[in-house]
Parts: structure tokens; C-alpha cells; sequence
């Protein structure tokens, strides 16, 4: 397939190089923080000299280096998992039981297995380089009972504790890392250098994972305390060792009372997770690093890795990600190259390149509003419309996309309905777990309990993207007149008016299975009320708060980006644009703003949709999506104001409905 | 290079400079300045004692409550929660009957320890001594800051509309066009040291204040006359505070903030609420930021004698030491490509060229200037007057560009102990080519026995440049400089639409003609 191919291009000749400098810086790291920690794990305040002459020691032993040939092994699948398992878009859940759904996800459960495994790794190594006694996990001791001098072989407790306190730590690391969308990569708005801004952020690790470090040993500890038995009676067990009954048991107060040991586990646990949480933070930094994609290649064969065709690609998303943020700075910063986007084709005399750019723009744009007016109106009916209708109306949504793909083909621009809400949900790196189309919401949708309301929103979503320039939905058309008033302004793209012949059509379907859906959803109604009644289901099943306009705003970082292209190159256009090539899209750039700007004022205007999320304090998890949708807003309306300064008054020369003037004439009037 | 002594003298006492008008600067005696006020639409008058001050800070109120005992544990966290660290430790040193002997003494010598280690600091870095307060009225650019009515002033960049910071820590929105005047009250807003309106935006209202930073968020079309609370977002930053110096970028997409206290200069998105610290050790924090018109540069300059310059596409910055003293002020050209700065304890303006060649090219700095040009001498000098002797010049408060570039405005400190040696703004003429000087322009005065205190342009005056003053007898007046623009814009060239400013038409003729005459 030629989009794979290409996909294929910008993984495999970024994507993977940035990984595996990120790996390699890790690496490199991992020799100053191991030395930190062996002087740190074997600190006495008595003996200082020789402390340090003892690391010294023990640092060109054997063992210390086989541990950290481990350690660097560990570090590399770390960063191979973080490669694998990245995403640029959140995945929010919206209930507790999506986030249970996620957690037993298959493809999580071999991410927990993975980092228990190497938590167990690295706790070796731990104990390794502690020494004394956590060194070895057997000892040979000679039973009280005094009747026989022969040596057997005891169980090391402190080395079995060590190990599973590794395990432990690695599998909540794990599973912190769904909770908090720890394998979410957010794009920073300052720009920095790669050094600068991992040395930013170093204390911040630092700190992070000494508290993380502190939780988990706690939680470990009171675990260990009730359910240490059984891993230490089946190690007994399977290694043939015995119980030293001369010592304390770690699985008591006593044992645990010891604060060397406290000490030792704490220092461990942090040592593993600033590692991780190292690897971790060099890749976002890599990854996120900006590309400079050409504007135009003077060689054909160059010319899908061109901005204008890069935009447009879905897979990954990592790519139209970086592309986005291109075009955001070049927008900004770079006089030629907007000078290129300008340009007009050598032969010929088209825009190319700007018609390739505001369409992307402009769809994206378009897409996310459909996306709230589908949500504002399932919200605003209570969840109570007719749920099988959607099966229905995505039938025939499938149908009239390829049968109006020809149409559409002739069409002057072809990249717009390419689109479909894949290059919006997908997840940069598909993995085998979730069907792309409905990322945010999936957990929700396999639950026979989902509340109608999330399979209404979904629904919609996919069935008005493929295409949405030829097909309108009937309940958006009745429900939302005033939004949809001007069909060529709000869709902002050439592309034809729906066609009569494909809107009438699934008015007529959904007409008929009506009666046999409202008893289904009558049952449903009742099923759902008698299970309300249980708390416990409740408590899985009620929506979380703000949740559902988080999933809404997953992506919109690449909104915010298309806005600020693209309002960036109007307000350059009206002194650099040589040809006039931005009037022509003007109108339809304002109007795609406009519209959208309304029905973001309205999704604020639901409850839950304004309020801040809680601010976490210190977590390697990024809490960036949980304000995108505040970002998106106040860029949208910066976008507005920086058109409507620099036009001012000439704007009213602009074609536009009486609507959208009046709406403009408020900005240009410094009133929104 | 131009002097003060090629200025025209200084007006008698009674009368105040109104406007310029044919290049000169006309002057009114006091009896008719009251109605040439009160026809002024903007101008305002907050006369000391309307203003509701509160005297008492968190601490004295404690005395009013009569004293309860209250358990070792209540008081040691209530001193964590209040002082910290050290507020515990003097706590558990002041209260040595209650605890073990061992811990008091413990915790006594720690506490002389961190007192030791501070004071060490605070040799390296004076400032860090000066109490919150204090520490606002050395870095502010209000000229004695403690004592003024009017705190901060921020015109709107688009809008005819500005804010007035008052010294109750309220702030009132006056709007020519609406009748009502909105006022920010806020828990938190105290000591406002400045406020500026966000470019691209009709509503917002950054707001730096003693211990955070607020966003106002003030609905132009609302009637409320108190906006609540809730319109304010609170951005804050461990160790950030006092926040004495805020910038938006032109483009309103993020803010910067500084504090003398914290050696990081912090870069919000505010919509997010996330901060970005931008880290350099040296200089000891940061007192003061200006971003340039263009967006691609930042001047933050620190206590120490030593100021830096970022450049905004990958925030990296070259440092410019001083010779003298701390950089106390300075202003952009319109165009970004030139800064004019002030240096504590020397009286001239210095002024640093940017190129942009580089603008183009994604990863490289910018290239900035090798030294800093000496462009006006300002020391003191003396006029001979009706009234006698009046000296004028000397150290400088701070810098104030007009947006078209023609007009810059120098507020001087002068000796307020001293007779004779009044506050004063000086007002040069720019020009850039063919060589950027400064001409002399005039004196702005105000009433007798008034000080200028503050003094900002207004963004977008369409018939020149209007300064407006906010004296020290709690007046704002507002002092229009009516010229022709010579110098265009930089975007605008042939084939495009003008920009919207009716005007505007080539008038070197008229600036050039008087020039030659006043130079000669």
C-alpha cells in the first residue's frame, strides 16, 4: 500500500533514529546514575573514606559489571516499550470500567508482565550491588535443633524481599502509567533546545521518583506483610531451601521494623524508576523534537515527504503531528518558507502547495466541530434518541462515501475526503488492541452497560467524517439549523452541497425500524434502571466528570496547530502574499473559525466542560490533554483577533453570511 | 549625540504641558488646566484619601486576638503551614519548655546554621534581604512605588480601554465607550506591581501580584461592576514570588513572568496553566522583562549588573554585563530591532542593534550586536528659570517607546530631598535614518508640587502619540503628541493595502525641516 509505505518512510527513518538516540543517551546515562546509587546504597556516616574506597572496589568486580550489561538490557526494552507503546493522542477513559478495561487490556497485561520482569531484573542488580547481606538469595545455615551438623541451604529473605518489592514497583509503574497516561507525549509550546529542556526537567524526575518510590515501597510493605507467605513457601518450595527459624520473618512487625532495610528498599525503588522515568523523558524529548519538512522538493521523488503531502497522511500520527507543528512555526518564524507555501506551481501557475495546506487545515477543523455539535446534541437530548437509528445511518453513510467517491475524486480537492476519523482517533503506533475509529471511548462500547449517550457520540463521529462535504446527517440537519445555515461557509471547502438524492435516503430507513427500536431500547431502559440501583455498579458505570469532554479534546493539540498555521499565514499573506492566492480561501477560512468558535462556546457552556482539572502535583504522567480543550479555545479566539487586526475594516469586503459578519463584526469591535 | 542641554527650558511653575502641536510643546497656567481636565473624557483623579487603605498585614492582626494556648503539635504545624521550614524550627526553639531539651537546642543551631548560609547568600546577592514590599519598589518602574497612588497603569492594545492598579489593590477598567468601570478584587491580589492587558484578546488581564500571578478574565460586554473571583485564573510556581515584572508576547500566546527571588524566568501558557521555568544561575533572579513588538526577543534583566536578551524561537539567551549597576529599564523600537536600556547609577541611554538576517534560518541564534552605543548623555544640568535655578537630569526610572517609533519618553528621578531637582519626563524625537539619533523634543509637566510617577504610550493613537501620566497627586492625564508619522510600518510594501491609519502619507518634509532648524 502506498500510505504505508510512506508511513513506513518517516517511521523508519525518524521515528526509529530518534528512539534510538533516545536509548543511547539512556544508556550512557545509566553509568553516572548506577555510580550514584552504589554510593548512595552503601553510605555509612561513620566511614566515609571508606565508603567511597569500598564502591570503588566494587565497581571493577565482575558482578557489578554483569549487572550492569542487565541494567543496560533493561534500559533498552524500556525504550523499546516506550517506542511500541507511545501515543500523541490521550486515551481517556470515561468511566471506571473503561479504566478497568484498559488495565486487563491483553496488550497491557504483556506491558505489566514486561515491567515486572525487568522490576525483578533490576532488583537483582539491586542486591547485587547492595551486597551484604540482600547478596544471595540462598544461605547455608544449620538448623537449632542441634541433632545433625550437616549445612543446608536457607531461604535469604532479604534477597526474595528485594526482588518482589522490584516486581511490585515495575508493575505499578505500569499500571500508574495507564492511569495517569504516562505513554502520552505532549508537545511542549516553548521551544528548546534537547539539553536545555532535559535538564529542566531532571529535578522534576528526580523528585517524582523518589515520591513514586516512597508510595509504592509503602504499598509493597502492607502487601507483603498480609500475602508474603505464599511467594516465600512456594520458593522454598521449588529451590528446595530451607526456613531459618533463628531469624525474624520478614512478614512480621519486627521484620519490618527495620529501617536499614526500609532504607535500602526505598533507594532501590528509586533508582529503578529514575531510570525508567530517564528513558521515558529522553524519548519525549526526542520524539517531539521538531522536524523540518521541505514545502516543496525541486525532485519528484521527494515529493511525499513535502509538507503539503505529509499533512494530509493519517498513518502514524506522529507524522501529521510533527507536520503540524512545521507548519505552525514555519508560519510563525520563517519568511521563505512561507514565501513557498505562497508560491505558485512552475507549470501552470497553481497554489498548490496552499490549497494542499488550508484544505488539511480546514478539514481538521471542520472535523472537530461536527465532533462537538454531535456531542452537544446527545448531550443536550439527554441520551434518549433513537439508538439503533445511528446503525442505520452509518449503513448508509458507508454507502454514499464509495459511491461518491468518483464525484468526489473529480473534485478539486481530493486529499478532503481521504479523511476519515482514523487520522483523527488512530493511535500513532496501531498495536493489535483497540479498533482506532473509537479509541477514546472503546472500553465503554464492548460493555453491554454503556450508557446509550457514549454510543451515540461515537456513532455520529464515524459516520459523518468519511466524506462529510456529501453527507449530512438528518437529526444534525434538523437539530442544529442555525449552525448549518450556510453549508459552503461551514464546511469550508469547495466541495458540493449535499446531494438531495443521498439526505433524504436514511431519513426514510431510519423511519422504518423505529418500532422494534424503541422496544429494544424500552428493555435496555429498564435493564439499565434496575442495575443503577447497585452501588458497586454505579460506581463502575457512572461517567467520570469533564471525562467525556477530555475525550473530546484528545487530539486537539493538532487543532490548535492548524489555527495558528493557518491564522498565522493570513496575517502574513496580507503583506507577503504576492499573488493573492489567501483571498480566495479567505472567506472559508473565516467562516470554518466562525462556526467553529460557536460550537466550542456552546460545548463550554455544558456543565463540567469549564471546570479545571485538578492540578497533580508530581507525576511523570503528562496532565497536558486535561487542558487542551482551554488551550484550544483561547487559541481559536487569538486566531480570530489576529485576522481580524490585521484585516480590519477590509474584512467587510469579504464574501460571508449576514451571520458570521455580525459574529466578525464583534471581534473586529474588541467584544468577545 | 544629544544632551539635555539642547532641550527648551523647563515651564515655569503653574503651568502644564498639554500637547505638542507644530513641533512644539504648548503649555497652559493652572487656573484653565482644571477645565482642560475635566473635558479630557480619560482623564482621572483618585485623590489619596478616597482610597480605603488597609494598614494591617496578616501577621499584626494576630495581636488583636487574645492569646489561647494551644498544643505543641497544633502550633509546630500552624508554623509549618505559615513560615515553613524555618517558621518550624524557630517554633520549636521559641517553645523550649514543652519539648525535649536536646531537640530545641537541635533545632536552634540548625536555624543559626540556615541564618548563617542565608545571610552568606544574601552578601553574594543583596537583594535577596529586602522584604516583599521593598523589594517592589526597588525593581518597579513606578517611581517610588510605596507612596503612589496609581500602581500600574496598562493600556489595551487594541481597545480604548485601560487598567489602573490603585494602591487599595484594586484595579478598575475604565471604558469611554461603556459606562461601567468593572473592579478586580481578589484574595490574592496585593501589592500589584505591574498589570498588562493580553495582545489578541479583548479580556484578559494579566495581574502581577505579591505572591502569584492572576489572569482577569473581564467580559467587555458584562455589566458587572464586580467581576468575581472566579474570572481569575491563579498561576503559580514554587519559590516564584514576588512577581515584580510581567510581558505578554505579541503574539498573546504566552506570558512571561519574573521575580528578583527566583533565578528562573517563568514562560506560562495560560491557558493550560502550565509553566515552563527557564533556568540561568547568574544575576541572582530577574526584576525586569519587556518583549519586543516583533515577538523575537526578551530583555530580562537581573539585580546583579548583568542583564540578558532571549531570543523567543528556542528561548536562548546572550548575557551583556554591565559596568556599573543593574539594568533598570528599557524599551523596544517598533520594529524590534533595536533596544534602548538604562543602567542604575549612570545617566545615559544605551542602545543595542539586532539584526534579523537571521530570521530565516531555523536553528541559528541571532546574531546580536558586539557592545552598546551611547545614544543620549542625560546628566544633570541646569536651567535658569522665572522661578530660578532648576536642575535637571541624573539617574533614570524608566523607558518608554511610543508604537510608531517618533517619540520616546524618559522619566527621570531627579532628588526628591533636594529643591530644584523636580521628577521629570524628558521627551526625545527618534528617527532612524539615516543614522538612529535622538533630537530633543521637551519637558512634560504637570501641576506644582505633582511628580510623574508612571508613564505609558498608548498602543494605537491614530494622530501620533499620546503619553499618558499618572502623578504623584493621584491625576492621570493623558499629554497627545500630534505629528505626521514619517516612519512606515514595516509590513505595507507597494501593492498591498496600506494599513488602516488615514494619516498616513509620507511627511518627511515636515519632521526634516524643523530638525535641521533645531539642530542648528
Amino acid at each position: 500500500m502506498f500510505s504505508t509505505e510512506q508511513s513506513c518512510w518517516f517511521v523508519r527513518k525518524v521515528i526509529c533514529w530518534r528512539a534510538v538516540a533516545s536509548i543511547a543517551w539512556a544508556v550512557l546515562l545509566l553509568l553516572p546514575i548506577t555510580v550514584v546509587f552504589v554510593i548512595l546504597s552503601r553510605f555509612s556516616l561513620l566511614h566515609p573514606i571508606q565508603t567511597i574506597s569500598e564502591c570503588l572496589s566494587f565497581l571493577s568486580c565482575a558482578s557489578a559489571i554483569f549487572s550492569l550489561i542487565l541494567l543496560c538490557g533493561v534500559i533498552i526494552m524500556v525504550g523499546f516499550l516506550n517506542l511500541e507503546y507511545y501515543t500523541v493522542i490521550p486515551t481517556i477513559a470515561c468511566s471506571k470500567i473503561a479504566l478497568l478495561g484498559q488495565l486487563l487490556h491483553p496488550r497491557q497485561c504483556v506491558n505489566s508482565l514486561a515491567h515486572c520482569i525487568m522490576g525483578i531484573i533490576v532488583a537483582w542488580c539491586c542486591a547485587v550491588t547492595i551486597g551484604g547481606r540482600y547478596e544471595t538469595i540462598g544461605y547455608p545455615c544449620t538448623q537449632g535443633d542441634g541433632t545433625d551438623g550437616s549445612p543446608q541451604m536457607c531461604l535469604n529473605e532479604y534477597h526474595l524481599f528485594l526482588l518482589l518489592a522490584g516486581a511490585f514497583v515495575g508493575f505499578s509503574h505500569s499500571l500508574l502509567g495507564v492511569i495517569y497516561n504516562m505513554n502520552y507525549v505532549s508537545f511542549h509550546t516553548v521551544q528548546q533546545y534537547k539539553y536545555l529542556r532535559f535538564k529542566g526537567s531532571l529535578p522534576l524526575v528526580v523528585k517524582c521518583s523518589a515520591a513514586q518510590a516512597l508510595y509504592s515501597v509503602r504499598n509493597y510493605i502492607v502487601v507483603y506483610f498480609f500475602l508474603g507467605y505464599i511467594p516465600k513457601a512456594w520458593i522454598c518450595k521449588t529451590l528446595n531451601l530451607h526456613l531459618n527459624s533463628s531469624v525474624h520473618p520478614l512478614d512480621s512487625v519486627a521484620g519490618l521494623l527495620d529501617l536499614s532495610l526500609l532504607y535500602h528498599q526505598w533507594i532501590s525503588a528509586s533508582f529503578l524508576l529514575f531510570t525508567w522515568h530517564i528513558t521515558l523523558l529522553l524519548f519525549r524529548i526526542f520524539v517531539t523534537e521538531v522536524y523540518i519538512f521541505p514545502v516543496q522538493s525541486s525532485f519528484t521523488e521527494d515529493a511525499h515527504q513535502c509538507l503539503p503531502k505529509v499533512l494530509t497522511d493519517k498513518q502514524p500520527m506522529i507524522l501529521k503531528f510533527l507536520a503540524l507543528q512545521d507548519l505552525a512555526l514555519l508560519s510563525q518564524h520563517s519568511p521563505s518558507r512561507r514565501c513557498e507555501v505562497f508560491g505558485l506551481s512552475q507549470p501552470g501557475g497553481h497554489p498548490h502547495n496552499w490549497n494542499a495546506i488550508t484544505q488539511e487545515c480546514l478539514s481538521l477543523l471542520a472535523d472537530l466541530t461536527q465532533r462537538l455539535v454531535a456531542y452537544h446534541d446527545t448531550v443536550s437530548t439527554n441520551g434518549r434518541a433513537k439508538s439503533l437509528s445511528t446503525g442505520s445511518d452509518r449503513k448508509t453513510s458507508s454507502e454514499t462515501s464509495i459511491t461518491s467517491c468518483p464525484e468526489d475524486l473529480m473534485s478539486p480537492r481530493p486529499t478532503l475526503l481521504m479523511k476519515t476519523p482514523t487520522s483523527v482517533f488512530a493511535r500513532s503506533i496501531v498495536g493489535p488492541s483497540q479498533s482506532p475509529l473509537t479509541a477514546p471511548f472503546t472500553p465503554d462500547l464492548d460493555s453491554p452497560f454503556a450508557s446509550p449517550a457514549l454510543r451515540r457520540l461515537t456513532a455520529p463521529v464515524d459516520q459523518f467524517s468519511p466524506g462529510f462535504g456529501t453527507v449530512q446527517s438528518p437529526h444534525i440537519m434538523r437539530r442544529a439549523p442555525k449552525l448549518w445555515s450556510t453549508p459552503t461557509d461551514s464546511q469550508g471547502n469547495g466541495s458540493p452541497p449535499p446531494s438531495p438524492a443521498s439526505v433524504p435516503s436514511p431519513k426514510q430507513e431510519t423511519s422504518k425500524p423505529s418500532r422494534l427500536a424503541q422496544f429494544l431500547q424500552n428493555r435496555k431502559e429498564q435493564v439499565k434502571h434496575f442495575l443503577a440501583k447497585r452501588v458497586l455498579i454505579m460506581y463502575l458505570f457512572n461517567k467520570l466528570p469533564e471525562a467525556s469532554s477530555q475525550a473530546l479534546f484528545a487530539d486537539s493539540q493538532a487543532h490548535i496547530w492548524a489555527l495558528e498555521g493557518l491564522s498565522y499565514l493570513v496575517q502574513a499573506s496580507f503583506s507577503e502574499d504576492q499573488f493573492g492566492v489567501v483571498q480566495t480561501t479567505l472567506p472559508s477560512i473565516l467562516g470554518c473559525m466562525l462556526v467553529l468558535q460557536e460550537a466550542v462556546d456552546r460545548h463550554f457552556k455544558l456543565p463540567h466542560a469549564s471546570s479545571k482539572p485538578v492540578r497533580s502535583a508530581s507525576s511523570m504522567g503528562d496532565s497536558a490533554h486535561k487542558t487542551l480543550r482551554f488551550a484550544l479555545r483561547a487559541t481559536l479566539k487569538t486566531a480570530i483577533y489576529r485576522i481580524t487586526t490585521t484585516f480590519g475594516n477590509h474584512l467587510n469586503a469579504v464574501q460571508m453570511s449576514a451571520e458570521h459578519r455580525k459574529r466578525l463584526q464583534q471581534f473586529l469591535e474588541y467584544k468577545e | 549625540m544629544c544632551s539635555l542641554a539642547l532641550f527648551p527650558a523647563p515651564l515655569p511653575s503653574g503651568q502644564t504641558t498639554l500637547c505638542e502641536s507644530n513641533n512644539e510643546l504648548l503649555s497652559a497656567t493652572a487656573t484653565d488646566h482644571p477645565l482642560n481636565q475635566e473635558s479630557c473624557p480619560l482623564g482621572l483623579y483618585f485623590p489619596r484619601e478616597s482610597l480605603k487603605l488597609h494598614c494591617r498585614t496578616e501577621s499584626s492582626s494576630k495581636a488583636a486576638f487574645l492569646d489561647h494556648s494551644e498544643t505543641l503539635w497544633m502550633r509546630s504545624a500552624a508554623a509549618w503551614r505559615d513560615g515553613g521550614f524555618t517558621g518550624l524550627l524557630d517554633e520549636i526553639t521559641n517553645s523550649n519548655t514543652e519539648v525535649p531539651k536536646c531537640l530545641s537546642v537541635s533545632s536552634g543551631f540548625t536555624l543559626a546554621l540556615l541564618r548563617w548560609f542565608s545571610s552568606f547568600h544574601g552578601s553574594l546577592f543583596p537583594h535577596l534581604t529586602l522584604s516583599s514590599d521593598d523589594m517592589h519598589a526597588e525593581f518597579s518602574q513606578v517611581l517610588n512605588w510605596s507612596d503612589c497612588v496609581v500602581r500600574a497603569f496598562a493600556w489595551h492594545p487594541h481597545a480604548d480601554k485601560f487598567a489602573v492598579a490603585l494602591l487599595d489593590d484594586s484595579i478598575k477598567i475604565y471604558n469611554p465607550k461603556s459606562a461601567t468601570t468593572p473592579t478586580l478584587k481578589h484574595r490574592l491580589q496585593r501589592s500589584v506591581a505591574a498589570v498588562q492587558w493580553k495582545p489578541l484578546c479583548a479580556s484578559a488581564l494579566a495581574v502581577a501580584c505579591q505572591n502569584c500571578l492572576l489572569v482577569w478574565h473581564v467580559d467587555p460586554c458584562s455589566l458587572s461592576t464586580r467581576p468575581s473571583s472566579s474570572c481569575a485564573q491563579v498561576l503559580s510556581h514554587p519559590g516564584h514570588f514576588p512577581v515584580t515584572s510581567i510581558a505578554w508576547s505579541p503574539s498573546g500566546s504566552l506570558l512571561v513572568s519574573a521575580s528578583p527571588m527566583d533565578t528562573a524566568m517563568m514562560v506560562w501558557d495560560v491557558a493550560s496553566e502550565s509553566g515552563v521555568p527557564l533556568q540561568r544561575v547568574g544575576g541572582g533572579g530577574v526584576t525586569f522583562l519587556s518583549w519586543s513588538p516583533d515577538g523575537s526577543h526578551v530583555l530580562a534583566s537581573t539585580p546583579s549588573a548583568l542583564f540578558r536578551v532571549w531570543e523567543t524561537r528556542m528561548w536562548t539567551c546572550e548575557r551583556w554585563p554591565c559596568v556599573k549597576g543593574r539594568c533598570q529599564s528599557g524599551c523596544w523600537s517598533p520594529d524590534g530591532s533595536r533596544l534602548l536600556f538604562v543602567v542604575q547609577g549612570e545617566t545615559v541611554i544605551y542602545a543595542l542593534t539586532f539584526s534579523d538576517a537571521t530570521a530565516g534560518v531555523p536553528t541559528c541564534t541571532s546574531k546580536g550586536p558586539q557592545a552598546a552605543a551611547v545614544v543620549a548623555d542625560l546628566s544633570e544640568t541646569t536651567f535658569n528659570t522665572l522661578d530660578g535655578d532648576i536642575i535637571v537630569g541624573g539617574e533614570i526610572q524608566s523607558l518608554s517607546w511610543d508604537p510608531t517609533g517618533e517619540r520616546l519618553a524618559v522619566l527621570l528621578k531627579g532628588d526628591p530631598q533636594a529643591a530644584g531637582r523636580p521628577a521629570i519626563i524628558a521627551v526625545f524625537k527618534t528617527r532612524t535614518n539615516p543614522i538612529f539619533e535622538l533630537l530633543p523634543c521637551g519637558f512634560v509637566q504637570g501641576e506644582p508640587g505633582a511628580e510623574p510617577r508612571l508613564m505609558q504610550f498608548h498602543p494605537n493613537f491614530q494622530h501620533g502619540a499620546l503619553l499618558t501620566v499618572c502623578w504623584s497627586n493621584g491625576r492621570i492625564t493623558h499629554v497627545p503628541f500630534y505629528f505626521l508619522s514619517a516612519g512606515v510600518p514595516h509590513f505595507g510594501f507597494s501593492g498591498s493595502p496600506s494599513l488602516p491609519r488615514p494619516q498616513e502619507r509620507p511627511a518627511d518634509f515636515a519632521s526634516q525641516s524643523l530638525f535641521t532648524e533645531l539642530l542648528s
